[in-house]
């Protein structure tokens, strides 16, 4: 009987050091797999980094150098003084439409927001859904109108017609509203009965309790400038208004389709360094707001 | 609480928005059906004074149209082979975030960064990686990085998107790119999802000492379905939109060099009959949107019945 018993001990130590074993090798495989992908994930970044600090000779050899020999930073001179680039225009371009889209975008967004969250009328729900429906239409639906509509407008070639037809998100309403409900009704009827303006208690109250949604709003706005690459190209595509985007695309290729990558890759990482920025300082506020949306830009 | 001068007040509030979004959303919308129900409508030949019969002729041409019917095939492509893979792969990374602790906030940063990117800039890194520099000889100058890796583990060098490269290479460098683009953001729902997850169920589960792929198959999986729907749906409706990844890589021309729009997609189809053949365009934008609407709506009926709330 005891002899039994010492056995099934014996059994049972065997069990636990063999589910620690287990244990341990699964936890070897999940740190192996995570950074397999990590490494995958971070590649292209190092890849464009190092690329444009190569000279093209060391690009071109047939066996890669995984760091350059001599860290040449020609390539980026080159992209600040190219002629054809002018990316100095490209940049102020792009951050003033970026900067007024999104000041006019957050006044129309918020005052938008509050109405459909504290205010009663008649049709709101009715409103509100026919809002959200439209979210369901594909963006190139409306562009095909809207390219005959602002050319009608004379607006091709403009900073209007980079600015005005995108001021309106529906998305960030619904964000915006959805953050208001969650503030207490009682406030409001408590600064109805102090006499508070509607434009008071919006700018004392609701505004600085909704800061977190209204700062992902921004962001994500500013990044949608920044990035914008289809609308840009079609209505606004001269030397004057181009975008930063449109600018990048073409340039550092010569007419026979020839590269020079290490130049390209040079103004990669320029154009990218400021979402770089954005990603280490506002990591948080993206991730609040995409997890709630899974819209990028 | 409902008096006048509410009323008036809200309509007030909403006013700036309501009129752009008739100018720019809902005047379009029926612009875009009556555009696609004009035969032959072109905005020059309204102008120029025009008539044009009614009728569906526009969306018969383009689904007869051989350039529309690439367009189709590569969008339905690339939505297919992508939207599994990177959601399998995000379920994967996701699982396995969640089940470490050091270094998890870490990785967890890393795992986010494609997504505060530029897609055509990034586009463009990926075609550095997967691009032949060719020279004089048989063999080009260099290959490209990616190359060299498949070299490292002994696999002959593919021509994957220079001139002359084969259809089925180029698909596979947008899917790496798209699916490397696409993982943050299904990874960031599905961590969220797990760990919001109860950990009694896994208590539970580990004082019946279940195995762990039975753990996974009925636990993780099914407490995670809602976030799992979301993603597949939001990948749907993202991938059959699918453009500026393919400007990044192949350029505006949409194919490797000597083979224009060989990738092209639907989007880029409406693209390019912008401002030229608008009865065309309108068509094809309403087919994209049929194609969305019915996608998403069996992806909704699935996922009720599979879901587990």
């Amino acid at each position: 009987m005891s002899e039994f018993k010492t056995m099934k001990a014996k059994d049972l130590q065997k069990t636990t050091a063999q589910q620690r074993v287990i244990k341990v090798l699964v936890q070897i495989l999940t740190y192996t797999f995570l950074s397999v992908m990590a490494l995958i994930i971070i590649f292209p970044f190092y890849w464009m980094i190092i690329s444009s600090l190569k000279e093209m000779p060391e690009y071109r050899q047939s066996v890669p150098t995984l760091i350059p020999r001599v860290f040449d930073f020609m390539n980026y001179l080159e992209v600040f003084t190219n002629d054809d680039l002018l990316l100095g225009q490209l940049f102020l371009n792009t951050v003033y439409v970026g900067v007024v889209s999104t000041a006019l975008s957050l006044v129309i967004t918020v005052l938008s927001a509050f109405a459909f969250a504290r205010l009663e009328f008649k049709g709101k729900n009715a409103l509100f859904g026919a809002l959200l429906a439209t979210m369901m239409i594909p963006g190139e639906l409306f562009t095909i109108t809207n390219y005959q509509t602002v050319h009608s407008f004379g607006w091709i070639e403009t900073y209007t017609v980079l600015i005005i037809p995108f001021l309106v998100s529906v998305f960030y309403i619904y964000l915006l509203r959805q953050n208001f409900l969650q503030i207490p009704n009682e406030l409001y009827l408590a600064a109805k009965v102090d006499g508070t303006s509607d434009l008071k208690y919006l700018w004392k109250v609701m505004i600085p309790l909704a800061l977190p949604t209204i700062i992902s709003i921004t962001i994500l706005k500013m990044m949608g400038s920044w990035n914008s690459y289809m609308w840009p190209r079609l209505v606004a595509n001269d030397d004057a208004h181009r975008l930063i985007t449109n600018g990048l695309r073409t340039a550092f290729t010569n007419a026979e389709g020839v590269t020079d990558v290490p130049v390209q890759m040079a103004a990669v990482t320029v154009v990218s360094f400021p979402l770089f920025l954005v990603f280490i300082f506002l990591r948080k506020y993206i991730m609040k707001g995409v997890s709630r949306s899974g819209i990028k830009g | 609480m409902v008096d006048s001068k509410h009323q008036w007040k809200a309509w007030l509030y909403l006013s700036p928005a309501i009129v752009l979004l008739l100018i720019f959303t809902v005047w379009p919308i029926f612009n875009t059906i009556r555009m696609s129900l004009l035969e032959g409508y072109t905005t020059m030949r309204e102008v120029a004074g025009a008539s044009f019969n009614f009728g569906i002729g526009n969306f018969t041409r383009v689904l007869e149209y051989p350039k529309f019917l690439t367009c189709l095939k590569n969008t339905v492509l690339l939505c297919v082979l992508t939207v599994p893979i990177s959601t399998f792969l995000a379920l994967l990374i996701a699982v396995a975030l969640n089940s470490i602790k050091p270094l998890q906030r870490l990785l967890q940063t890393v795992f986010f960064m494609p997504y505060v990117t530029n897609s055509i800039a990034i586009g463009m890194v990926f075609a550095a990686m997967f691009n032949m520099i060719l020279g004089g000889s048989a063999r080009p100058d260099s290959v490209g990085i990616v190359n060299n890796v498949l070299e490292f583990f002994g696999i002959p060098y593919v021509n994957w998107m220079n001139a002359g490269s084969e259809y089925w290479a180029n698909i596979v460098v947008m899917v790496v790119y798209i699916v490397w683009n696409a993982l943050p953001f299904k990874i960031l729902i599905l961590l969220g999802g797990l760990q919001s997850v109860n950990k009694q169920y896994y208590e539970a589960a580990r004082v019946d000492s279940t195995p762990r792929w039975r753990v996974f198959t009925k636990i993780t999986i099914p407490l995670l379905s809602p976030m799992l729907a979301y993603v597949i749906i939001t990948g749907f409706i993202g991938g059959f939109k699918e453009y500026s990844s393919i400007v990044g890589v192949f350029g505006d021309s949409m194919g490797p060099v000597g083979n224009d729009d060989a990738l092209n997609t639907m989007v880029g189809f409406i693209y390019r009959a912008i401002g030229n053949q608008e009865g065309t365009a309108s068509a094809a934008a309403l087919i994209l949107f049929g194609i969305i609407f019915v996608v998403t709506m069996i992806n909704l009926y699935v996922s009720k019945k599979k879901t587990h709330y």
